[in-house]
């Protein structure tokens, strides 16, 4: 760092976690810059419609419409104080500089400091027609409904294995499409034994029971411990079966299927730097490591939100906050240590109701378990649970790097982010071991795809 | 933790080389043990281009290139699977009137090896291969060239190597090597003790710590090669690319992808690691562009490096050590050592078990970077047959 100038801090990501770290840097004085893959601050959960569709904020973001019109306001109310570059991504980040893709072109930003906040995406595990045109993650129908205003389809069923179900059930039902079916494949036990735990954070268990109250209103209660689901359908979704927890068959038609179980940490950036990653046996994932301040295993990244462990919207906010106020500590200024105390008491209760609200919705093994022989894990390359497992023993591979030079799972347009958890699971059972014994997909980059024709520019 | 193992034959590195040196010795009815300090295939046999060319060589190199072509004629029957061997064909582009002058010169020099290259004026190329940028004025065509895909070869060699007896000893470092009464004492991570007849050094980028060990230090440099691939596109690269200069090269897999590559990645401290540098990925896109145009909406979805050891001739060492008997080295390949590791593998067998091979390597001696060479001690009986003059064209 040039001791003459001020310290080059950047921050990547506008949800909640890197709003509220921009704002926490700015009021200390310094000035960050701010970048992001979207047009319009508010990262996914707080999305916001294109300029000229807006909406009002109750009707996007419910019971959060404050909170998303505070972090909306944000970047109006720093103005000049944060360098935002929106429609921005950064594809690679080497050493201490980042490549980005914007408007312009590319170009390299060097950083003193670094807040990660990159958030996290559905995590998606294949089913019987999962591929099929009209099959949506939950994240994506909940996308459609605030960027563009559309539901994914006239009829639609919905499933999940994580609290986004009975969100986006409700948020359908209120936006007034048909909501023929609402599935959970976690069961029903673990949300009731994990009450106490859940409490922790009343406010969003009183939401969550209003959801679900809604929901049994309006009609569609949402049905746990689904066993198996299928979808289907002759070139586009037609219907959706599954087996209920008495094991039942049941089949309804539909035109839409939104389904993902749960979420994953968007970390290829923390990866490219080097921090250090950790296996989460709760959520059974990879995410790198960092101190309950948001410091990484580098002195010079700090992680907040989504993007270094599922912690929602709420602890997204206070992380970013927290992860700021390290960092302007490691620059040697002063710091409100009350407000220090304060954050780290509202994260320690949002961690105790994390851990119950991962216990209330489990990581559905038995999904995972029932992947077909003959269903695509890697959509891009086209590779089947089948290929997988042959591989894994004829081939005796025991780590994921090695399964995907050999097999190209992983290898295609969204290096692995989207199959790279499956594959993980499929490689670990068929070997017999934990999956955390198989490691992780090294990220290279881009961290997702640029056109050749962008280097003319 | 410690374990003492005892063989004929322990080859440092578990390259393709490294690995097919060691099929072809247990077959031989030899021991062997094959030490690799992180998998098999991960390092330049594993993330290199994939190109099978024997066009552009030194020339030199071609009689062994020549070899090895008839390897991979039958490598898949060989390896028991399918490493994606495609005769393409590889065409090397002109950019100028002095890049045609160029080709024409190797074209000539080329053929007195057996290597038939067909020369391609500025219509004649752009008719056979309309998709090209208009900055190419002329090529030449080696027909029975190719591509395949690095990351299935070495490890299809690494379980070849396990079916037939070899030890593999993987995400091992070779600590120490000295040499004993009877051979050699390899002090390895883990606690490994190696003791052998014969070494191989077949390291890589880090060969030069075993040559250096015997008295041998080699000016070895890390190469790292900058590649892109794009997602999968409608087939119409139909050739492997090459350039007068080397600054870019471009092939298509069948099932769509385009790789392509030019400039240097970083690489870290300890020659192991590579990454990829954006500005060279950049320029290397821009490049691309040039020669082949219709790439322009395609997108980059990986970018990626690797560590191959570069010699300051660009020519490898392969032979007997000039200072310990029993020491063999197959190392510095320069980036152009896909398409011979097969060849090398028979090769370095033929050294160990008969004293000599019918390959020429005399030009790839180590003794060309040890000034008192021809003073030092050197392992009776090891000779090349020289079929071709040696011969050296730059180009």
């Amino acid at each position: 760092m040039n001791a003459t100038s001020s310290p080059r801090i950047v921050v990547v990501g506008a949800g909640p976690a890197g709003l509220r770290a921009v704002a926490t840097l700015a009021e200390a004085g310094l000035k960050p810059t701010l970048i992001d893959e979207a047009r319009r601050p508010g990262g996914q959960i707080y999305r916001q419609p294109p300029a000229g569709a807006d909406r009002p904020a109750e009707a996007l973001y419910g019971f959060e419409a404050g909170k998303a019109r505070a972090l909306h306001g944000l970047l109006d109310r720093l103005g000049a104080a944060v360098d935002h570059r929106p429609e921005t991504l950064v594809w690679n980040l080497f050493d201490a500089s980042l490549d980005l893709l914007g408007p312009n072109g590319f170009e390299t930003v060097g950083f003193d400091r670094l807040v990660l906040a990159t958030g996290a995406m559905d995590r998606i595990l294949p089913f019987p027609g999962w591929t099929l045109p009209g099959v949506y993650t939950l994240g994506a129908a909940q996308i459609a409904l605030k960027a563009q205003g559309v539901a994914i389809g006239r009829r639609v069923a919905l499933v999940g294995a994580g609290p986004l179900l009975p969100l986006v059930v409700h948020q359908y039902l209120k936006a007034g499409a048909e909501v023929v079916a609402a599935l959970d494949v976690t069961p029903l036990g673990p949300k009731i034994r994990n009450i106490f735990g859940l409490l922790a954070e009343p406010a969003t268990v009183a939401k969550g029971v209003w959801y679900t109250l809604r929901n049994l209103l309006a009609g569609r209660p949402i049905r746990s411990s689904v066993r198996a689901i299928r979808v289907e359908g002759d070139g586009r979704v037609e219907a959706l079966a599954w087996t209920d927890a008495a094991g039942r068959e049941h089949r309804i038609a539909c035109d839409a299927v939104g389904a993902s179980f749960g979420l994953r940490s968007e970390a290829q950036l923390a990866d490219l730097a080097g921090c250090r990653f950790g296996f989460d046996a709760v959520t059974r994932q990879w995410i790198p490591v960092h101190s309950a301040a948001g410091r990484s295993s580098r002195a010079d990244v700090y992680l907040a939100g989504d993007g270094a462990g599922i912690g929602g919207a709420d602890a997204a906010e206070l992380q970013g906050e927290r992860a700021a106020l390290a960092l302007v500590e490691d620059l040697g200024r002063p710091v409100d240590g009350g407000r220090v105390a304060d954050l780290e008491r509202a994260l320690a209760r949002q961690r105790r109701f994390r851990a119950a609200l991962e216990a209330a919705y489990p990581f559905p093994t038995h999904i995972a378990a029932a992947i077909g022989d003959d269903e695509i894990v890697c959509r891009c390359e086209g590779i089947t649970a089948g290929t997988l497992r042959r591989t894994a023993i004829d081939r005796d591979v025991a780590e994921m790097n090695r399964l995907k030079a050999l097999t190209r799972c992983g290898m295609g347009r969204c290096q692995g982010r989207v199959c790279g958890q499956a594959a993980a699971e499929v490689l670990a059972a068929a070997r017999g071991v934990e999956v955390e014994a198989v490691g992780r997909l090294r990220g290279n980059p881009p961290i997702k795809p640029i056109a050749v024709k962008e280097a003319l520019r | 933790m410690s374990e003492r193992i005892e063989v004929d034959v322990a080859i440092a590195g578990g390259g393709t080389a490294a690995l097919a040196a060691a099929v072809a010795l247990k077959r031989a009815g030899l021991s062997v043990a094959v030490i690799e300090k992180r998998v098999c295939g991960a390092g330049a046999s594993g993330v290199n281009f994939g190109g099978v060319r024997r066009q552009g060589r030194e020339l030199v190199e071609l009689p062994l290139a020549n070899r090895s072509r008839l390897l991979w004629e039958g490598l898949n029957e060989f390896l028991g699977e399918d490493v994606e061997f495609d005769v393409s064909g590889h065409i090397k582009l002109a950019r100028s009137d002095a890049d045609m002058a160029e080709l024409e010169r190797y074209a000539e020099a080329a053929r007195a090896y057996g290597l038939d290259l067909t020369l391609l004026g500025a219509n004649a190329v752009h008719a056979e291969l309309p998709w090209l940028g208009e900055k190419v004025v002329g090529a030449s065509l080696s027909p029975t060239d190719g591509q395949a895909n690095p990351r299935v070869v070495g490890p299809a060699f690494a379980r070849l190597a396990r079916r037939v007896g070899v030890i593999v000893r993987e995400h091992t470092t070779v600590v120490s090597a000295t040499t004993t009464g009877h051979g050699f004492e390899i002090e390895a991570s883990g606690g490994l003790t190696v003791t052998s007849r014969y070494l191989i050094n077949a390291s890589g980028a880090g060969s030069n710590l075993l040559a250096e060990a015997f008295g041998e230090p080699v000016p070895l440099t890390p190469l790292t090669p900058n590649m892109l691939v794009t997602e999968p596109l409608p087939y119409f690269v139909s050739r492997s690319i090459g350039v007068c200069g080397g600054d870019v090269y471009v092939r298509q897999i069948r099932r769509g992808n385009v790789i392509f590559g030019g400039g240097k990645g970083w690489f870290d401290a300890d020659h192991t690691f590579a990454r990829p540098v954006s500005e060279q990925s950049i320029d290397g896109m821009i490049r691309t562009l040039q020669l082949v145009p219709g790439l322009a909406e395609a997108r980059v979805i990986r970018t990626w490096s690797g560590v191959d050891g570069q010699m300051p001739d660009h020519i490898p060492v392969i032979g007997s050590s000039s200072t310990t008997p029993g020491l063999f080295h197959a190392f510095g390949f320069s980036g152009h050592g896909f398409q011979l590791g097969p060849v090398i593998g028979i090769i370095l067998s033929e050294l160990v078990l008969d004293g000599r091979t019918e390959s020429p390597i005399e030009p790839f001696s180590i003794t060309r970077f040890v000034g008192d060479a021809g003073e030092a001690p050197r392992f009776a009986g090891v000779t090349g047959e020289s079929a071709e003059p040696p011969a050296h064209v730059e180009h």
